[in-house]
């Protein structure tokens, strides 16, 4: 077998270096743009630059073909530098069709490069796409590179020697487009065709067939006149150590069965399918090996209630969901919250109300995991930043649900669940162990057993089942301090709700400071979850342009920070960027009096840098 | 060899708490039976479990001197199905009322049933809400008036054991609270068997519903209007005055005064793999049958708890016991 170095040989243009570069792959859903997408920020990420990636896809498994709601992204930004995003402008933008390139040339900075499939543009997909006029003709492109490939006859060519039909030859028209790209901006082939070789191995046509489009793409780069040179993104300084490129979902899923071998436990999921979440389902059902049980159930409200089931039998117990799922679970957290039994809910938000955009992102569901349930029923809040974030926040909860016995929300996004960034792996020996104490059995002699104890932590025993002479009964009734008994005294009632609201605010004493990066007077950026990378971005941006402005970023939203209260106090002004109306903003004002700014973007997309800048300016009157 | 172990009685399994039932409920002989059947069986207390939705029946959990959970409204099937898929040593019991189970509960009663779990569900069913203070439930009969029902329910009832044979029930069972020898019986067979045992108990609201099953309860014509199922043998009742027959694919009553032989009736037949038979008679109802008590069906089918674990087991073996190493490493890595 001849190596990769011989079918894919250096260029011999000139290469021009770049500190970083966006990429944005746009096609029909059926065009395997997400593959491509996946296959460039690999190959990135091993090659040592630093990655953040954003796919988009519509909500239809296959909208009709070449139609605009059809239109599949994978945006990627891969960098020489530490970055948080995947990127604002777009610097290259590929479209395998009009729908596409109507949908995302928006988004192409000026004088970037446009390839587009030129084949995909004749009459029939420019009906499809709505279009009367090609948009190839028209201004449309006006200002760009514009770069036509006609992919593919040129994908056709280059796979006739496997005999594959023309239908699926055409199914390998991504791979050029992919050996275009990876020339272009010297990506290393290796790991592709690797992928393609484990992918097909029962498939050798369809393997070779995807070599040959791969290698004809590279080729064309180099043979055509229209690139008189290449460019190159050199490795970025990360900290040392080994990575691996994880998108949020897995990192979580990988957490929680950390989490899981950290406390000796083992893990049991209840869930019920639904988008962005279900990866979760997926990744935790692939590792039974470590004793997880993953359980499908018959809708949300019984995926919870499994759960609670297996956390009162000593399991590591989780529940995961989006927004629709969420609010059915309300009455079965609530028990569990009752219960004062450890486990987690997980809700990977999207854009709502009702069914909403369920592949879009939105920070909406903060709200409803604060106060979404009957009664004062207060839980402990956190939320992942980012994709590799992911994975400490699922120790972090579980750490938090075990010491205070009490059920925890983690609250991620589709932006997060679907991104992926290089992760650098953890020496497992030195993660932290999570101790766990289970009350041993007791005999008839011994005192009564009190169900409802409390240690220093306000947190009972985790009595379980099986333990002769710890027998008691749980329920959803008010239960009297102490016996765990059913009580209807008024007093007790009070002092239970006031004392499940008080182990709550306890978990303080567990949790980092809020810490300030930037300046510490002028003005504040307060961010959460998702919008963390735009805004440190934006703020370290704001800085270099001279304006006093520092950012803190909340992990835990209940509770918060101890000291988050004096840290707000530090500033003039506080700015609050957030995809929703301003639902942390109503948590700030309400704890602390304080009335920040909001900047609220519910379009379903993550905050561009930019609009976070030309806030923190504005707000700054800078 | 001989065990030193105390042997529990009914009492044993009788908690501190004071039962709260209203005076001659039939939930009271419903608990007395199960306390003397776990005795008798010699059940451990800590490894007994009983969940419980929500509904008077439903309150059941906190009168037992064992683990127990009164969890909410309709859901007990679910929470027991994550306590038994990750303990299945544990003996556990699901307490549901016919509100509880069929109504707000219905879409986990049917799954829970069919996955097969292993566990017990016993439905009080008093064919009324009780706990909301009577209004009718999905087993009330068409015309029923109650305080949501003023001019008669509209509603065609559920038929508990139809439903559940539907569900691929793998042992369906139905007993009456005060027929006591009938009661202990019934609900030792559902302990005894491997997967969901469904049980259904007749049970009187003297409140809200009171002598709903009269005719299967009262003495004068409970002989009359129930007929008692047993394995391999024929239907008969009636104190042998009266059988079952096939006709074609229903059944008939026939009186047995000599004309017709025992083999021409109807012979039980609990362990059919087929439920059409279960399920034929189930659709007996009085009065134009007698209603069938005892066991209905009683199959083996893999349990649930068994094979989620299983799993886990295969897994270990094929891929070896985990480790957050290799997990860690495994796909494109790269070192900076
Ligand atoms: C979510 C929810 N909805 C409604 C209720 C009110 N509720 C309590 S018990 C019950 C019906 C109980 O009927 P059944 O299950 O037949 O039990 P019974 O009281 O007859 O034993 C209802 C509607 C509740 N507790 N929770
Ligand atoms: S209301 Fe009916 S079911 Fe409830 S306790 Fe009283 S008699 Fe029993
Ligand atoms: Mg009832």
């Amino acid at each position: 077998m001849t190596s990769p170095a011989e079918l894919f040989p250096p260029t011999k243009k000139p290469a021009e270096a770049l500190s970083g570069v966006t990429v944005r792959l746009a096609g029909d859903s059926g065009d395997g743009m997400q593959l491509l997408g996946t296959q460039l920020t690999n190959t990135s990420a091993l090659s040592g630059n630093d990655v953040a990636t954003f796919p988009d896809f519509p909500a239809e498994i296959r909208a009709p073909r070449g139609t605009r709601a059809g239109v599949s992204g994978f945006q990627v930004q891969f960098s020489a530098e530490e970055i948080f995003t995947p990127g604002d402008g777009v610097d290259t933008l590929i479209c395998m069709n009009p729908a596409a390139l109507v949908t995302n040339i928006g988004d192409l900075r000026r004088g970037g490069i446009l390839i587009v499939n030129s084949d995909g543009f004749g009459d029939k997909d420019l009906k499809l796409a709505k279009l009367d006029v090609n948009p190839l003709e028209d201004d449309t492109t006006e200002g760009y590179r514009v770069i036509k490939v006609p992919m593919t006859t040129m994908t056709r060519d280059s796979v006739e020697p496997t005999g594959l039909s023309a239908k699926f030859a055409d199914r390998c028209k991504n791979f050029f487009a992919m050996g275009l790209v990876f020339w272009l901006y010297g990506r290393d082939v290796e790991p592709t065709l690797r992928f393609i070789e484990n992918k097909f191995s029962a498939k050798p046509d369809v393997a070779e067939a995807n070599r040959l489009a791969l290698k004809a793409g590279w080729n064309y780069g180099e043979t055509t006149e229209n690139f008189a040179s290449t460019y190159s993104v050199p490795a970025a300084e990360l900290e040392p150590g080994v990575y691996k490129n994880v998108m949020g979902n897995q990192a979580l899923a990988w957490g929680l069965i950390t989490a899981a071998e950290l406390s000796d436990k083992e893990l049991f999921l209840g869930s019920y399918p639904i988008t962005p979440a279900s990866d979760i389902l997926h990744e935790l059902a692939k590792h039974k090996n470590f004793g997880v049980r993953t359980f499908q159930a018959e809708d949300e409200i019984a995926a919870v209630c499994s759960a609670v089931g297996a956390a009162l039998g000593g399991s590591m117990a989780i529940t995961t969901s989006s927004g629709p799922g969420i609010a059915l679970k309300g009455e079965g957290i609530g028990l569990g919250l009752i219960l004062e039994l450890p486990f987690i809910i997980i809700d990977v938000q999207r854009g709502g109300p009702s069914t909403g955009l369920p592949t879009k992102t939105e920070q909406s569901d903060l709200l409803m995991v604060m106060h979404g349930r009957n009664g004062d029923s207060p839980l402990p809040v956190i939320a992942a930043q980012s994709p590799a974030d992911c994975f400490n926040v699922a120790i972090e909860a579980w750490r938090i649900a075990t010491k205070y016995m009490t059920p925890v929300f983690i609250l991620s996004d589709g932006y997060i669940a679907n991104g992926s960034e290089p992760w650098k792996i953890p020496e497992v020996d030195s993660l932290e162990k999570i101790e766990i104490n289970h009350p041993g059995p007791r005999s008839p002699d011994d005192a009564p057993f009190m169900p409802y104890s409390r240690d220093e932590n306000l947190a009972r025993p985790w009595a379980l089942p099986g333990t002769p002479g710890l027998m008691h009964r749980v329920g959803g009734l008010e239960k009297q301090d102490g016996t765990g008994n059913v009580s209807y005294d008024p007093d007790n009632h009070q002092h239970m709700v006031q004392t499940r609201a008080k182990k709550v605010e306890l978990v303080a004493d567990s949790i980092d400071d809020a810490e300030v990066f930037g300046k510490t007077k002028g003005t504040l950026v307060l961010s959460w979850g998702g919008t963390y990378g735009a805004c440190r971005t934006a703020v370290k941006m704001a800085i270099e342009e001279g304006i006093e402005v520092g950012h803190v970023h909340l992990r835990w939203i209940n509770p918060f920070p101890a000291n988050l209260g004096s840290v707000l106090g530090q500033y003039d002004k506080v700015l609050i960027p957030e995809l929703n109306t301003g639902q942390l903003r109503l948590l700030i004002k309400d704890k602390f009096l304080i009335d920040a700014t909001g900047l609220n973007k519910i379009k379903g997309k993550p905050f561009h840098v930019s609009e976070i800048v030309d806030k923190i300016k504005e707000v700054s009157g800078k | 060899m001989s065990t030193d172990l105390p042997v529990l009685s009914a009492k044993d399994f009788a908690s501190d708490q004071d039962v709260r039932w209203c005076p001659g409920c039939g939930d009271y002989s419903i608990l007395a039976q199960m306390k003397t059947v776990l005795a008798s069986m010699g059940k451990k207390q800590e490894e007994t479990v009983f969940i419980s939705g929500i509904g008077c029946s439903s309150r059941f959990p906190y009168y037992m001197n064992t683990y127990g959970m009164h969890s909410i409204h309709g859901r007990a099937p679910a929470f027991a199905t994550g306590l038994k898929s990750t303990r299945p040593e544990l003996d556990v019991w699901v307490i549901t009322g016919d509100g509880d189970a069929l109504s707000i509960g219905g879409n986990h009663f049917i799954h829970l049933i069919r996955r097969n779990v292993d566990l017990n569900i016993i439905l009080f069913n008093n064919s009324i809400y009780g706990l909301t203070k009577g209004q009718y439930s999905p087993t009330s009969k068409v015309g029923k008036i109650t305080k949501s029902t003023p001019m008669g329910s509209i509603d065609q009832p559920l038929n508990p054991l139809s439903v559940a044979i539907a569900a691929e029930a793998s042992f369906v069972a139905r007993s009456v609270d005060s027929n006591i020898k009938h009661l202990r019986a019934t609900l030792q067979r559902a302990s005894e068997h491997r997967g969901t045992s469904f049980v259904e108990v007749y049970q009187n609201c003297n409140i809200f519903n009171d002598g709903v099953w009269d005719y299967a309860k009262a003495k004068a014509t409970k002989d009359d209007s129930t007929v008692e199922l047993q394995h391999g043998k024929p239907l008969i009742y009636a104190g042998g005055k009266k059988g079952i027959r096939l006709n074609g694919f229903a059944p008939e009553t026939v009186d047995l005064d000599g004309n017709i032989a025992q083999d021409d009736l109807l012979f039980h037949d609990e362990k059919v793999e087929s439920s059409q038979l279960a399920f034929l008679l189930s659709r007996m109802r009085f009065p134009e049958f007698p209603e069938p008590i005892g066991v209905f069906r009683a199959i083996e089918r893999p349990t649930y708890d068994t094979q989620i674990n299983a799993q886990v087991v295969q897994a270990a073996e094929k891929k070896g016991k985990g480790d957050l190493k290799t997990l860690f490493k495994s796909g494109d890595t790269w070192t900076v």
